[in-house]
């Protein structure tokens, strides 16, 4: 019988621990395929954070490193100037990369470091029960802001995309969803330009996914592919941000 | 063997290169920015990595993802800033893995100062960050065991798979003396446990300190602990000077050893009967050097650059048989060998 669909090579044969209706898995599968496509499994490192994805050591077959809580990219420069030939890649959740370790991405994004970005954005802290993120959008509720996300007392979310784009280190700064087929085909495409840029030694690429999270939002898997669709995106528009050569002489400065 | 007159901090530079350490990732700090300003220059020039990290923070996790992949890494910091760093040596050392840390100790606590200090004892020894862990501690106390202590460091760190810190201080750090360096090393341990890529020819591999299970968290700490037993048994390391026939033995580590040394020399002048024991390690503690003086001593008399905090572990290691006594300065404050000698003359002939 033809083998029509099967799990990628780079993917671990594991049960994952992620809750049901999460979109994690599928962008797991996008960045294994994604390196099975270009054949750098053997050439790949691999950093966790600390937050949902923590586990993720586990489901991927490359060399993994976990991280602590934001250290991602710092973790990923130690890696990747030590093995400039290797691919590296970190995968982050929006506490990690736009709060606890805002320092580390943008000072990572502004060297030019050669690495890959998956920033996972669900607008909440989904490990330890749903708090108030640098995403949590205005209005939102979650366990810390009970009466949703008053700006005057919480200030605004941050358009981590547009503000990595401001940054001439950044390479690739492109902002995709994974709530219908068409958009988790784009944010393949994403994910593997991302890589390309790194193997071109182009600069920093982060691609940012618009993620859901049904157990703490409180909705149903199906309800909370919606909420991204009406409330994440407009906030959060899709799109290519910056997409250049950040070691190329002719931007510029 | 060529000699070269060195800054402290350079010595410590240079020695890291000739023990192979392959990048280097800091943040400036006085008294040990000429660490960074010297592999600046020799890094890029030789091929090696040298990068100014945007915070103290980042450079222990740039060292982390180093190390990771299987090279000789390392950093420096002073005082405040290697509270930065706790955070990483804490992941770095549940992680098993090797790396070394200078510490150029200035006053604190608090921003301090940026004159010598010995008041990150406790900080080096006992708490370098949550969880049950320890660092090995070598304490220099001139430029050329500084050398030597660096390239004992990687080695150990290596064969541990732990971290490692020369705990030295500004005093040290700024001095100069003639050195004489070791042959670059160029063959290392294998380490199969690196993540620099499977290449198809094996499992991957995983570095990590989390466990989730509390039994094989327990496990793995305990695992951890019976190495440090064996590093105990094998590398504690002091240096007795005087000890035999002494009556009070003086004891101190890094710069204040050295004041100490010549106040013991100068109540021998004066038929006083004073010895000294400097610990070269402070983590393995060097207990059976003390247990030993203890049969004979009379009183211990510590002295440090801080209020009193490795009197506790020389308190520990003699259980208390024999008076130890205390001598300090701190905030940057450098004790003479005159006031150490008045201490020892106060404690002559036993117990005040």
């Amino acid at each position: 019988m033809a083998v029509v669909f099967e799990k990628p090579k780079s993917m671990a044969d594991v049960t994952m621990h992620y809750c049901p209706g999460c979109t994690h898995g599928i962008i797991h599968r996008l960045v294994c395929e994604v390196i099975d496509e270009m054949g750098i499994e053997g050439d790949t490192i691999g950093i966790c954070p600390v937050g949902c994805s923590v586990m993720a050591y586990d489901y991927f077959n490359c060399d993994m490193i976990e991280a602590a809580h934001g250290r991602a990219p710092a973790v990923a420069t130690g890696v990747k100037r030590t093995n400039p030939d290797k691919f590296v890649f970190t995968y982050q959740g929006d506490g990690d990369l736009a709060a606890i370790g805002t320092a580390e991405t943008v000072h990572a994004a502004t060297r030019g470091e050669n690495i890959v970005v998956i920033f996972v954005n669900n607008t909440t802290y989904g490990m330890t029960g749903g708090q108030m993120a640098p995403t949590t959008l205005p209005g939102q509720v979650t366990q810390t802001t009970p009466y949703g996300r008053d700006p005057k007392l919480a200030g605004y979310p941050i358009r981590v995309c547009e503000m990595l784009a401001t940054l001439r280190g950044t390479a690739l700064a492109q902002r995709v969803a994974v709530n219908t087929v068409p958009r988790i085909k784009e944010a393949k495409k994403a994910i593997r330009k991302a890589f390309e840029n790194q193997r071109d030694k182009k600069g920093f690429s982060i691609v940012e996914v618009l993620s859901t999270c049904p157990t703490n939002w409180g909705l149903s898997p199906v309800d909370a592919l919606k909420r991204l669709e009406d409330d994440m995106i407009p906030y959060y528009p899709l799109g290519v941000y910056k997409d250049a050569d950040a070691f190329s002489e002719k931007e510029g400065e | 063997m060529e000699r070269n007159l060195m800054k402290g901090n350079e010595a410590l530079a240079e020695a890291a290169i000739r023990a192979g350490c392959k990048c280097f990732f800091g943040y400036p700090i006085t008294p040990q920015t000429e660490i960074s300003a010297y592999l600046s220059k020799r890094f890029q020039k030789e091929g090696g990595i040298f990068l100014q990290a945007e915070s103290e923070i980042a450079a222990i996790n740039m060292v982390l993802g180093a190390a990771s992949t299987g090279v000789r890494a390392m950093t420096s910091s002073s005082s405040p800033g290697i509270s930065l760093k706790s955070e990483g040596i804490s992941y770095i050392a549940g992680s098993d893995l090797p790396c070394v840390i200078i510490n150029v100790q200035r006053g604190g606590p608090g921003l301090g100062g940026i004159q010598p200090s010995q008041a990150d004892y406790w900080q080096a020894t006992k708490a370098l960050g949550h969880g049950d862990f320890q660092l090995l501690v070598y304490a220099p106390c001139s430029v050329q065991e500084m050398v030597d202590t660096v390239t004992k460091a990687f080695d150990l760190a290596d064969e541990y798979r732990m971290p490692a810190m020369i705990l030295a201080d500004g005093l040290l750090g700024q001095m100069m003396e003639p050195v004489t360096f070791p042959e670059k090393k160029e063959s290392f341990k294998d380490k199969p446990w690196a993540a620099n890529g499977h290449g198809g020819k094996r499992e991957h591999n995983i570095i990590n300190s989390l466990y989730l299970q509390p039994d094989v968290l327990e496990n793995s700490v305990k695992a951890r602990f019976e190495r440090y037993e064996d590093i105990k048994a094998k590398y504690a390391e002091a240096e007795m000077y005087l000890t035999d026939d002494a009556d009070i033995i003086v004891t101190a580590y890094g710069a204040t050893a050295r004041v100490a040394k010549s106040a013991v020399n100068m109540a021998r002048e004066q038929g006083i009967k004073a010895g000294l024991i400097r610990p070269i390690t402070l983590w393995p503690f060097p207990v059976k050097e003390y247990q030993k003086a203890a049969e004979t001593a009379k009183l211990f008399l510590c002295t440090e650059m801080s209020m009193g905090q490795m009197i506790d572990d020389v308190k520990l290691a003699i259980n208390c048989s024999k008076p130890v006594e205390f001598y300090g300065r701190t905030g940057g404050v450098i004790p003479k060998p005159s006031e150490i000698f008045e201490e020892i003359k106060k404690y002559n002939g036993g117990a005040k």
